[in-house]
């Protein structure tokens, strides 16, 4: 059985949980398997079935609320195994990335994490994923019984495939004591989208002079509803939190639409955005190495396109 | 308190990556190395950062790899680490099988804390740290961003989405280290001329079946040539990114 596990706040499934419910569904029909979706938080059970999947172990154990990679491995591990799973699809986000490789050792799994596609199963167990900072794909083979599959995000498009879905009460022998982390607060960045789970980011580096003239720039975001970012050299300097730095020492993104204002296209910036699925960039210089990489490109002063850009976008979007 | 900083050497940011027999490996020749960046600036940094002011306690730096690695656990030293081991591995040891090692030689010599980078530039695995604290059955987290110590507790900062998750947790845990953690530091020439004499223990590895392994690399996608838009079209572009690429 392929085991899918997903996450919900407030009730509410994240964008990658409907993600990985798809990927889940396909590999399972690729693999002639049945496929079920573990939660630890109360979420609804609709619209999980609303993305191909019919069962649904829920934990409903207020004890899960504050995430803890420890005990929550152990409760997914015995959901797991208790259900007879054989493949076990994660997403390849923040909470996601702490439990996979966990998994991996307790469930004696060989773990592909980050992967961007389905598995091919002509010969084995192959699946890709980028490497090198998006430089290049590996494919790995998984050579043991029990799998693990992370999935990046943005690697497949969220498919609905309805069915009715059951719901199964799920119990763990996960107690306080298998907390090993104690959760003081949250520090959110209110209103933003969150840079790694966006589909359109807008960006902006060193070519904007300062960081008093990034209002053009948070407006192209508004407009869009795009999540920023920024380069490394901008959030050095403190012009940028370092939050939103992309590349390969900052986060790593794949959206649909990255817009790159002002930004070189030093190899290292590359690296963390060169596999979005479209690439524009606006910059002075035409021998910028950005473009090598760009799908779109205006050669022109920032200052000048943005207002014009902006304009545009809202006469599209009005 | 002793700190255990898990160091990986990885291709230098600007190498050419390029592959050879039949795709199957990285062609690893002409290609310069460093010390993962996220391990030398931050992880290593913040370690002897709590360790200075702590005034007690020691800083190890760890690698798994190929035995003449000796170079750049130097430079780990030469930025401040007490001491070094190197377990000597074939390069490019799976993540489980890295995590392993050190996972037995913490618990063997009793580190209250462990520490790794989130990721290597060069497989992005994000797996050592997770695999570390599970097979010494302890707390892990993620992409922390600021670390401070109190006694045997520690105050953490976690980037979760859209924000970030502050925590506390007591020795001994693993946490894997990113960007915000500390101030990259260059090595003096002191520091240079003492991590010559500083102690370097070596190590086999013991490994095991492969849980996983490349089969092939391929190369991204290539980009067809960009299309240029001059300023008086931004509305052409506007409109051949809704029409033409679907993304708005
Ligand atoms: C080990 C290592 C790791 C690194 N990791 C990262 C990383 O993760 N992410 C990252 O971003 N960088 C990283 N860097 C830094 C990287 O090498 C570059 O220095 C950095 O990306 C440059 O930022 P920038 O493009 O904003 O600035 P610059 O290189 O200064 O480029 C500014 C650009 O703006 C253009 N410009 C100027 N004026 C205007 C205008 N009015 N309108 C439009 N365009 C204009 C210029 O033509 C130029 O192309 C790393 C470097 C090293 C050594
Ligand atoms: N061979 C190795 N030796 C020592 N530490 C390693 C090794 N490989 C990875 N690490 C550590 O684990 C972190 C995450 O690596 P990875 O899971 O391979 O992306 C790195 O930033 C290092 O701190």
């Amino acid at each position: 059985m392929v085991i899918v596990y997903i996450e919900a706040v407030n009730g509410q499934l994240k964008k990658s949980s409907f993600e990985v419910l798809t990927y889940g569904k396909k590999l399972a029909d690729k693999m002639s398997s049945s496929v079920a979706a573990i939660c630890l938080t109360p979420c609804d059970s609709n619209v999980v079935g609303e993305y191909g999947i019919n069962k649904l172990f829920q934990v409903s154990d207020a004890i899960f609320s504050h995430f803890d990679s420890k005990a929550f491995a152990k409760a997914v591990a015995e959901i797991f195994n208790a259900n007879g799973g054989q493949i076990l699809v994660l997403p390849f986000n923040q909470n996601g990335k702490a439990l996979a490789p966990r998994l991996s050792v307790r469930l004696n799994a060989g773990l592909v994490n980050g992967a961007n596609a389905l598995a091919n199963t002509s010969n084995g167990f192959v699946i890709s994923k980028n490497v090198f900072s998006g430089k290049a794909v590996a494919n790995y083979q998984i050579h043991t019984d029990v799998k693990i599959v992370s999935l990046a995000s943005n690697s497949i498009p969220a498919e609905k495939n309805p069915t009715s879905c059951e719901v199964v009460a799920a119990a763990t022998s996960v107690s306080a004591a298998d907390f090993s982390t104690k959760y003081i607060k949250s520090e959110l960045v209110s209103g933003d989208i969150p840079l790694s789970e966006a589909d359109l980011v807008v960006s902006a580096g060193r070519g904007l002079k300062g960081p008093e003239n990034w209002g053009m720039i948070e407006e192209c975001a508004k407009i869009l509803g795009a999540a920023t970012a920024c380069s490394r050299a901008v959030a050095d300097v403190h012009w940028r939190p370092h939050h939103e730095h992309v590349g390969q020492t900052g986060l790593a993104i794949s959206p649909n639409l990255y817009i790159a204002v002002g930004i070189s296209g030093a190899i290292q910036h590359l690296a963390g955005v060169s596999s979005s699925k479209t690439i524009v960039v606006i910059n002075t210089d035409p021998e910028a190495p950005f473009f090598k990489a760009a799908d779109y490109g205006i050669v022109g002063d920032a200052f000048e396109v943005m207002p014009k850009f902006n304009e545009a976008l809202r006469k599209l979007k009005a | 308190m002793n700190i255990l900083v898990c160091v990986s050497k990885v291709p230098d940011t600007t190498a050419k990556i390029a592959f050879k027999d039949n795709n199957t490996k990285f062609a690893s020749d002409g290609v310069t190395y460093i010390l993962n960046p996220t391990d030398e600036w931050y992880a290593l940094v913040r370690a002897i950062e709590l360790k200075e002011a702590a005034g007690a306690g020691k800083v190890t730096v760890i690698n798994v790899g190929a035995g003449d690695n000796d170079q750049y656990l130097r430079k780990a030293l030469a930025i401040g680490a007490d001491d070094a081991v190197l377990i000597e591995s074939a390069d490019d040891l799976e993540p489980f099988y890295v995590a392993k090692e050190i996972a037995n030689y913490a618990r063997t010599n009793n580190y209250d804390v462990v520490v790794t980078g989130k990721e290597t530039i060069d497989y992005n695995s994000f797996s050592v740290g997770g695999m570390i604290a599970e097979f010494m059955d302890c707390a892990f987290v993620s992409q922390v961003s600021k670390w401070d110590m109190n006694g045997n507790v520690a105050t953490l900062n976690r980037e979760v989405e859209g924000g970030e998750e502050v925590m506390e947790v007591s020795t001994p845990f693993v946490l894997s280290a990113q960007k915000g953690m500390a101030e990259q530091r260059l090595p003096n020439m002191k520091g240079i001329m003492m991590a010559k004499t500083k102690p370097l223990a070596k190590i086999a590895a013991v490994g095991g079946d492969p849980l996983v392994t490349i089969v092939k690399f391929d190369e991204p996608k290539s980009k067809s040539a960009v299309k240029l838009f001059s300023i008086d079209e931004v509305e052409a572009l506007v409109k051949a990114l809704n029409e033409e690429a679907k993304v708005i």
